[in-house]
């Protein structure tokens, strides 16, 4: 029995690839493209253990019926969930065919070769190919997990630079987006949303809907959601404006505008106790933070913040759907079909069944954004509106103002550590709302999609309870990986706070290791300590201790040309401590305006054996490059009356005259597993800016944004 | 109802649509040129970039009349896949997109720049630039490939 998550729910090697006619063969994978290109690495798996050409294969687009449950893309998993299944399916299929073509030509399995698809006897002019084996009978076998996969030395196709699938289309304008989609009989869709979360519709102007049914312009509502759809798309767009115009609502509540991080601290709460990176028992004791002063220590306590950060995808979250009355077609740019399709199914009152998801790319998303919402308001709209086919688009504001935002978070440390530089005592209490609002099947899903709040029978806003799984949500990474005697962790889950969040790139881990390599720069710094040195000692891992050693020889190397006046920060973790490593070194410097620049970033990633090296460094750079906007720029604000941060000019995020150089060393290690790299930077990235402004200009920033004003502030107080 | 004549993608088109519709509608729904993306309709993000007599222009706000007589070109005028311009094809050999939603904007705008200045100063690609926002975090490939493009001779 397999045991592999996505294994065991699609055992067969036909749920993960098929021959199909004319030599091509095509993937099955529950994992989407969200710009992270993961479909070319699988691609390049599978055409390596087969020995074909990886123009040979398509990748079927993930629907649901047909595409192996996989229930997400998230978390950096795709390449150990999916990578790792289509190997294995991959090598099973080869082994398989192998016995059936020695069976063929009466010889022994040894005597068989494979080029190109084809079996052959050397020497011979026997051959015969995979689609002539599978003619007649096609391949009905489970993926063998303990079949042998092709030897690492002999890999043709893995660990060199290809150009990602799609890629041709992308630059010249032909990839086709959700945004994109042209379908029968269609209607562009706008929503018209309340001024903030907490407002009831109470009416639109009558003598406006009469005007829109004569233009042939239809209004959709249900309770307080209100949307039009019209033939052309310009018309729907001056049709929303108008009714957002004339519709009066009933605020029933203003956003509580007080200090988040008071907030935080503040409101009700469940503190759980975290051990080996898990909450065992929701009951464990918390023991007091120990206020002991042990003589020659030092101890130093100090508090990390982050704002709500937005996910800001390019292109605002569309979605399409078309209902005749049974069936409700829809497509998403979200994460995972599945369970949208339980969402969507429960929220319209329709059988499972007769709800089809079908995946379609849009612009990157990075989470849980508003893409699953919009798809539902798709659907909401075409079940209004049957036979025809919608297609809505969020606007700018819309996805500003109502995506689920990457959660507030407040750490507060401790820490000592003896003359001998050794750390003899570690606290780390974080503070934070829930990063998981996504739909959950068999929890309730329709309630996780914003417009079930706002129908006639209108859904409440999901309480998440706290996660107690390793390393979910808020406690992801507040595990120390360093040898620390006995840390003292401890989960605040801290509910009725004033916005909506769900998942964002890495969650709690983006705040958790940027407080943890904050603190370990602090204390490297009160003992006048190298902080590679710093890390080194209190560090086990071996290939951590192999990236942290490789970044230093990068940045030694380098350290002859940096400018006088900048800084060098360093920070280090591996991703849920059991992910991809990073280490990464940050070289900037502090302007006459107080404002960062970023010179250039040194960074040693472990991420296993690396089957697509561009898409690694692509996902390298993007991540630090997100991450250093989260870190320098980032912040949703917003008043009682709603969320101020209403387009880019509000909401500032990086911008092409703060990309700093990049120095990048990917170690490969063939043959072990796959470890993921989407969001093994982020952590590290804040982290090493903050140490780098520290080391610049001799101020330890402790809250993001880094900015001119954060920087200017701080100067004032040193 | 509204007819303008322009010359898209080199060719000359009499375009009708309703008064006051943004360039961008017209172009992706009414022309089928769908690589233009449209982002925010603020003027803010530049994935709405087309080159209107050769410079790079927004899309999603001016309105369709603006550009009567002008000559139009979106990211299809620039080549297609089986015939990739030398900058979509240094784009693509960079791998300098994520998502790709930026990146038909991000291409017309140096597809502008080159067009004048086949040796850019530093300065003036990062003020072509500065327009355009990306999310995923591709700027460094972008930049590689716009490395590489300097002082390479254009097929055009
Ligand atoms: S869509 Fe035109 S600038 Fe953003
Ligand atoms: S590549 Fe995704 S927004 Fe630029």
């Amino acid at each position: 029995m397999n045991k592999h998550v996505s294994l065991s729910v699609n055992p067969k090697v036909s749920d993960w690839l098929e021959f199909r006619p004319a030599g091509r063969v095509i993937l099955h994978t529950g994992k989407v493209n969200i710009g992270q290109h993961i479909t070319s690495a699988l691609v390049l798996i599978a055409a390596e253990e087969l020995n074909i050409d990886p123009n040979q294969i398509a990748v079927a687009q993930t629907r649901t019926g047909s595409s192996p449950n996989e229930n997400y893309t998230v978390g950096s998993q795709s390449m150990q969930h999916s990578g790792y299944a289509i190997k294995k399916a991959a090598a099973t299929a080869r082994n398989e065919l192998t016995v059936r073509a020695a069976k063929f030509f009466g010889v022994s399995v040894e005597q068989i070769k494979i080029e190109d698809g084809n079996l052959f006897i050397e020497k011979t002019n026997q051959s015969i190919s995979y689609w002539e084996l599978v003619k007649n009978a096609p391949l009905e076998c489970y993926v063998d997990e303990t079949v042998d996969v092709k030897n690492h030395a002999l890999h043709q196709l893995q660990g060199k630079h290809h150009i990602a699938r799609g890629m041709w289309d992308i630059v010249t304008g032909t990839y086709e987006f959700i945004q994109d989609l042209k379908l029968p009989n269609m209607l562009h869709a706008r929503v018209i949303r309340p001024p903030q979360y907490h407002a009831k519709l109470v009416n639109v102007d009558e003598k406006l809907i009469d005007k829109l049914a004569e233009e042939n312009i239809y209004l959709v509502r249900d309770g307080s959601f209100l949307a039009v759809g019209a033939k052309s798309e310009f018309a729907a767009v001056k049709a929303a404006k108008r009714v957002a115009m004339t519709a009066t609502w009933q605020i029933e509540n203003s956003l509580d505008e007080s200090d988040i991080y008071e907030l935080l601290v503040k409101n009700k709460r469940d503190s759980l106790l975290v051990e080996k990176g898990c909450i065992p028992n929701k009951d464990l004791e918390i023991p007091p933070l120990d206020k002991t002063n042990v003589q020659g220590d030092i101890t130093l306590n100090a508090i990390y913040k982050k704002p709500y950060i937005m996910h800001g995808t390019i292109g605002p979250s569309s979605g399409a759907a078309v209902f005749d009355g049974q069936e409700l077609k829809v497509w998403t740019q979200n994460q995972g079909v599945y369970p949208l399709q339980a969402a969507v199914a429960e929220a319209l009152r329709l059988q499972l069944d007769d709800v089809l998801v079908q995946f379609m790319p849009g612009a990157g998303v990075y989470g849980h954004s508003g893409a699953d919402d919009a798809a539902f308001d798709a659907a909401l709209i075409a079940k209004h509106l049957t036979n025809f086919s919608i297609l809505l688009k969020w606007t700018r504001e819309d996805e500003h103002c109502w995506e689920p935002y990457g959660s507030a978070m407040q750490c507060n440390l401790q820490a000592s550590v003896n003359s001998n530089g050794e750390i003899t005592s570690w606290s780390h209490e974080t503070f934070s709302d829930t990063f998981l609002t996504r739909p959950v099947i068999g929890k309730e899903p329709a309630s996780r999609l914003l417009s079930t709040h706002y129908l006639n029978e209108s859904k409440p806003w999901p309480v998440t309870p706290p996660m107690l799984t390793v390393h979910g949500g808020i406690h992801r990474n507040i595990e120390p990986i360093y040898n620390f005697p006995s840390p003292r962790l401890v989960k605040h889950r801290v509910y009725d706070l004033p916005l909506r969040t769900s998942a964002l790139r890495a969650l709690g881990a983006f705040g958790n290791i940027f407080a943890i390599e904050s603190m370990m720069d602090e204390l490297a710094e009160a003992l006048k300590l190298d902080p590679f040195h710093f890390r080194l000692k209190h560090l086990n891992d071996e290939q951590g201790i192999q990236t942290l050693i490789r970044l230093q020889e990068l940045v030694d190397k380098d350290r002859v040309n940096f400018p006088q006046e900048a800084g060098l920060g360093i920070s280090f973790a591996r991703y849920k401590n059991s992910a991809g490593y990073c280490s990464l070194g940050v070289l900037l410097r502090v302007n006459g305006d107080a404002e960062v620049e970023l010179i250039k970033i040194f960074c040693v990633v472990d991420v296993g054996e690396v089957v697509d090296i561009s898409g690694v460094r692509s996902q390298v750079e993007g991540g630090i490059v997100q991450a250093a906007s989260w870190s320098l720029y980032e912040q949703v604000s917003y008043d009682a009356t709603g969320i101020t941060s209403r387009d880019w000019d509000k909401y500032q995020i990086i911008a092409f005259n703060n990309i700093p150089e990049f120095c990048i060393d990917i170690l490969d290690r063939p043959g072990s597993s796959y470890l993921g790299v989407g969001e093994i930077t982020t952590g590290p990235t804040a982290a090493a800016i903050a140490n780098a402004i520290n080391n610049a200009v001799g101020l330890r920033l402790r809250q993001m944004p880094f900015n001119s004003e954060a920087i200017k502030s701080a100067a004032l107080l040193s | 109802m509204k007819t303008i004549e322009i010359v898209l993608n080199g060719m000359n088109r009499s375009v009708s649509s309703e008064e006051g519709t943004p360039l961008i509608y017209v172009l992706r729904n009414d022309l089928g040129l769908t690589g233009t993306k449209l982002g925010c309709g603020l003027e803010q993000c530049g994935a709405c970039m087309v080159l209107v007599n050769g410079e790079p222009t927004f899309s999603c706000v001016r309105t369709v009349e603006e550009f009567e007589g002008c000559v139009i070109e979106t990211i299809e005028g620039l080549g297609n896949p089986e015939q990739p311009s030398l900058i979509q094809k240094v784009f693509a050999e960079e791998n300098a997109a994520q998502c790709g939603y930026c990146t038909a904007g991000v291409i017309v705008s140096i597809s502008g720049l080159f067009a004048k200045n086949p040796r850019p100063t530093d300065k003036q690609v990062k003020e072509v630039l500065c327009r355009h926002l990306c999310r995923c975090g591709s700027h460094p490939r972008i930049l590689a490939a716009i490395e590489k493009l300097r002082g390479q001779k254009l097929d055009e």
